[in-house]
């Protein structure tokens, strides 16, 4: 259905036929003939503002050339030597601030090339039709690297290691590998199995295994890891869910949105899923969106968002937030939640509005409540520092050099645990990269 | 409203665009559909003597860009595989149908006398306003000695012309081929014939592509492929040239020329007409988007003459043929430097990098306070070359301007750096 919402058309609830239209493709794959005129609008810019905008730095101009002379594969492979998560990313990432941003064709055209689609539309390519690996795993080194995390950042890692010849085990906390490109997305931004499909695609190098639900802590140490492995790389995450740490933040009904997101992606039957009546989410984060809409579109009455501060200071991009809007979704701004009102299960959330007070934020003394049944906290995650003793850490994150090391020698670190750009899928990925650099120098070093 | 009228070998015409010889007229029903659209006249696509050739099937090919944009078709069609007698009953009812508008016949021969001048006479008899000789046809018909085969010998060229100018009191046009050294060779040729006027250019020989699953050039039959005549957009160049020539060469100045080649719009109508056309032909245009586009060629090529207060066609006829020179008649001391309007810059980096790689390292490219970059023109190293104007995707962005040297018109000839200069 796109990017407009499936209502009820009889006021009783979403059928089964509507909920699963409601689920389908945000945006539908660009038709071959599409995808080629949009890449012959491509100018083909040199030192091009969009690879510098992208975290990554996919060479942008050659691989839509590539399109233009219809050579998919040869696109894809430009994409993935840069991003092997290119799949991900072309469905994930928040062009609009991010490539397309820069596209010089935004001034020139008022338009920027559809540089996101037609990412998807290589890399999609490549991954239906040829059934060879694009890239070949370098002769073994001997060297083995333990992986933590089999997220973007770790998968990122554990790709390049591979390719440099370099044995990788991965530690997966959950049952399944992808991090937040399986639980954490929004189920229409990425349909059908893909997350598991590119997994898939990035291990069929060779040379990576995983073990699944292994936690650091639980089931072993950092220590034994740097006993056992000539290196380690811990891309754990965000693995605890901030709490609103206000009244009434125990009710039922006040769940974490990146759970109710993960329920959705694991779902069998989406209609089996309760997204609440009368739904707020607090955040003002693109978690918090994709909470929103998927609560109205699995069915959900009403939903509001309540942001502490204004639209300007939202997470969540513009065009995220004209994608909550065109879904129905109410937006209070400069709203704080005070408690969480209810007889075992919440029904009220009672807030005070804020305001901008000497630059920092502060109560108005004027109050207000908003009936619902569901509550999703979508107010930041926070690591999980368990067994991470040993690693300095600053402002809640991990502490890294220009190489991805870690105060500890031979460990490395990337992702949304360590402070580098947003925390995204695409930053995830050029951390993993660069991590995978610096532990091949240390290796080299090594045996310099 | 300027006067769209045209008079061509003294024919005259309610407007210049004629639909050229080729398949859109090759019957009465197309034809009837092209006037009723609008056309000022078709020449009818090409007659020979029964009985009639016999086509293959897969006829063109095409040239595309990265888009899907058509640049130019190419055909492997021969003439009309029709019988001559229906072909000229039916002329002789269009002509009846549509009064005011001109048909032309054209024909095609083997290099005989009397095969020449007794097919001319029928077509004649048929009602038309004049006769074109297709001496251009650079596939098949060539082949059997016809079309090409007989425009690439300037003596042939003019034995046709006066054979069939002998045998029939209508204006007669000889088509030229591009497919030659030096166009003004036949073209005199015809003119020494006697013909009224010249048409051209025919299509340009050509392998469009080769099918690289097949390995055989396009269009392939059957996993074959031949060379065929090229036609469209692409060649207008080659034909704004070979029609410059014409009418700026001495000897066949005045010559009246019906202009072909890849007119697509009234802008190239008005470009031909400028280079000395009194009336164009048209017909890949037609094919790639039907018999409507006659609306805006007229439309356009009108509105062009209000806003340059031409009232005719005549007005502006040839107006740029004075213009049109050796490139020893050029000004050697003309300056120009390319300047870039900051303002409207989308900072795309194709000018520096054309010129850095390809030209003259002549504009400089450097970050910005804004973490933006800005590219400048170096002057002392700018040779006023244009190509980064042309590759600017912003229109108007890079002009080109002059610099006031106060320095005389010199040109090569007269050039101090000239050695081979006549001792003064």
């Amino acid at each position: 259905m796109g990017e407009h919402l499936v209502a009820s058309k009889t006021g009783k609830a979403l059928s089964a036929d509507e909920v699963a239209a409601n689920f389908t493709d945000l945006h539908t794959p660009l038709a071959a003939q599409l995808a080629s005129v949009q890449a012959t609008r491509c100018l083909f810019c040199y030192d091009a503002p969009c690879v510098t905008a992208c975290p990554t730095a996919i060479d942008i101009p050659k691989f839509i050339r590539q399109i233009a002379t219809q050579n998919p594969i040869g696109a894809a492979r430009t994409i993935l030597s840069a991003n092997i998560m290119g799949g991900t990313c072309a469905r994930a990432c928040p062009t609009e601030i991010l490539c397309e941003q820069k596209c010089v064709l935004k001034a020139g055209e008022d338009e920027p090339i559809p540089i996101g689609a037609l990412q998807r539309h290589a890399v999609d390519h490549l991954l239906q039709e040829q059934t060879t690996h694009p890239f070949v795993r370098g002769p073994d080194t001997g060297k083995k690297i333990a992986v933590l995390g089999a997220g973007p950042a770790g998968l990122a890692c554990a790709h390049a290691l591979a390719v440099q010849g370099h044995e990788v085990q991965i530690f997966e906390a959950r049952p399944k590998p992808g991090g937040l490109n399986e639980y954490g997305l929004a189920a229409y931004k990425m349909v059908d199995d893909f997350a598991a499909r590119e997994v898939k695609f990035i291990l069929g190098i060779g040379g990576i295994k995983i073990k699944y639900q292994q936690s650091l802590s639980r089931d072993f140490v950092m220590a034994d890891l740097r006993d056992q492995y000539d290196a380690v790389f811990v891309g754990i995450g965000l693995g605890r869910a901030r709490r609103a740490k206000i009244a009434g933040d125990g009710l039922d009904g006040v769940v974490s949105a990146l759970g109710f997101i993960e329920q959705i992606r694991q779902a069998d039957d989406l209609c089996k899923i309760d997204p609440g009546e009368q739904v707020v989410v607090i955040g003002g984060g693109n978690t918090a969106i994709d909470a929103a809409i998927q609560a109205k579109r699995l069915g959900a009455r009403q939903v509001t968002m309540a942001y502490r501060r204004g639209p300007e200071q939202m997470g969540a991009t513009q065009w995220e937030q004209d994608l909550a809007a065109t879904n129905g979704i109410g937006m209070v701004h400069w709203a704080a939640p005070q408690r969480f009102i209810g007889e075992g299960a919440v029904s009220t959330v009672h807030f005070e509005r804020m305001e901008l007070q000497d630059g920092g934020l502060g109560g108005t003394g004027e109050h207000f409540t908003l009936l619902a049944d569901r509550v999703y906290l979508a107010i930041g995650q926070m690591l999980n520092d368990d067994g991470l003793g040993g690693l300095k850490r600053e402002a809640g994150k991990i502490v890294v050099d220009a190489h991805g090391q870690t105060s500890l020698p031979g460990v490395f670190a990337g992702g949304d645990c360590i402070a580098s750009g947003e925390d995204l899928t695409v930053q995830a990925v050029q951390d993993g990269k660069t991590a995978a650099a610096g532990i091949h120098r240390f290796l080299e070093g090594q045996d310099g | 409203m300027a006067d769209l009228g045209c008079t061509i070998a003294g024919i005259e015409s309610i407007n210049p665009f004629w639909l050229a010889s080729a398949p859109p007229t090759d019957k009465q029903y197309n034809v009837e559909r092209a006037f009723a659209a609008g056309w000022g006249g078709v020449v009818w696509k090409t007659l020979g003597a029964d009985p009639p050739v016999v086509n293959v099937t897969s006829r063109y090919g095409v040239h595309k860009d990265t888009a899907r944009s058509i640049l130019g078709i190419n055909n492997i069609e021969l003439i009309s595989d029709r019988p001559l007698e229906v072909n000229l009953r039916e002329i002789e009812q269009v002509r009846k149908n549509w009064p005011d508008r001109i048909i032309i016949g054209s024909m095609m021969a083997p290099v005989e006398e009397d095969l020449w001048k007794e097919l001319a006479i029928k077509i004649a008899n048929s009602g038309v306003h004049g006769i074109e000789l297709n001496l251009g046809c650079p596939h098949g018909m060539c082949e059997r000695g016809m079309g090409s085969a007989i425009g690439q010998v300037p003596q042939m060229v003019e034995d046709t012309t006066r054979w069939v100018r002998e045998v029939v009191d209508i204006p007669v046009f000889t088509k030229l081929t591009p497919n030659t050294t030096d166009i003004l060779l036949p073209a005199e040729s015809a003119l020494a014939g006697g013909a009224d006027a010249v048409a051209l250019i025919n299509t340009v020989n050509s392998v469009i592509g080769v099918d690289l699953d097949v390995m055989a050039p396009m269009p392939v039959l059957d996993g074959k492929g031949t060379h065929g005549g090229y036609c469209g957009s692409a060649v207008k160049p080659i034909a704004l040239h070979m029609v410059a020539e014409i009418a700026r060469n001495p000897a066949t100045q005045g010559l009246d020329i019906s202009a072909i080649g890849g007119i697509t719009t009234w802008r190239d109508a008005a470009e031909f007409i400028a280079l000395g056309a009194d009336a164009l032909q048209v017909c890949t245009a037609a094919m790639l988007y039907g018999f409507r586009i006659i609306e805006d060629l007229n439309d356009g090529l009108s509105d062009f003459m209000d806003a340059k207060g031409y009232r005719s066609i005549a007005d502006f006829k040839g107006m740029a043929v004075a213009n049109t020179v050796n490139w020893n008649d050029l000004n050697m001391n003309y300056d120009l430097k390319a300047k870039i309007d900051q303002d409207k810059c989308i900072e795309c980096g194709r000018c520096h990098i054309v010129c850095e790689d390809t030209s003259h390292q002549a504009i400089l490219m450097q970050t910005n306070e804004a973490g933006g970059r800005d590219f400048t023109v170096i002057d002392a190293d700018c040779v006023g070359c244009n190509l980064c104007q042309h590759i600017c995707p912003v229109p108007d962005c890079i002009e080109m301007v002059e610099v006031k040297n106060d320095l005389p018109y010199v040109t090569w000839p007269d050039h101090p750096k000239n050695t081979l200069k006549a001792a003064e």
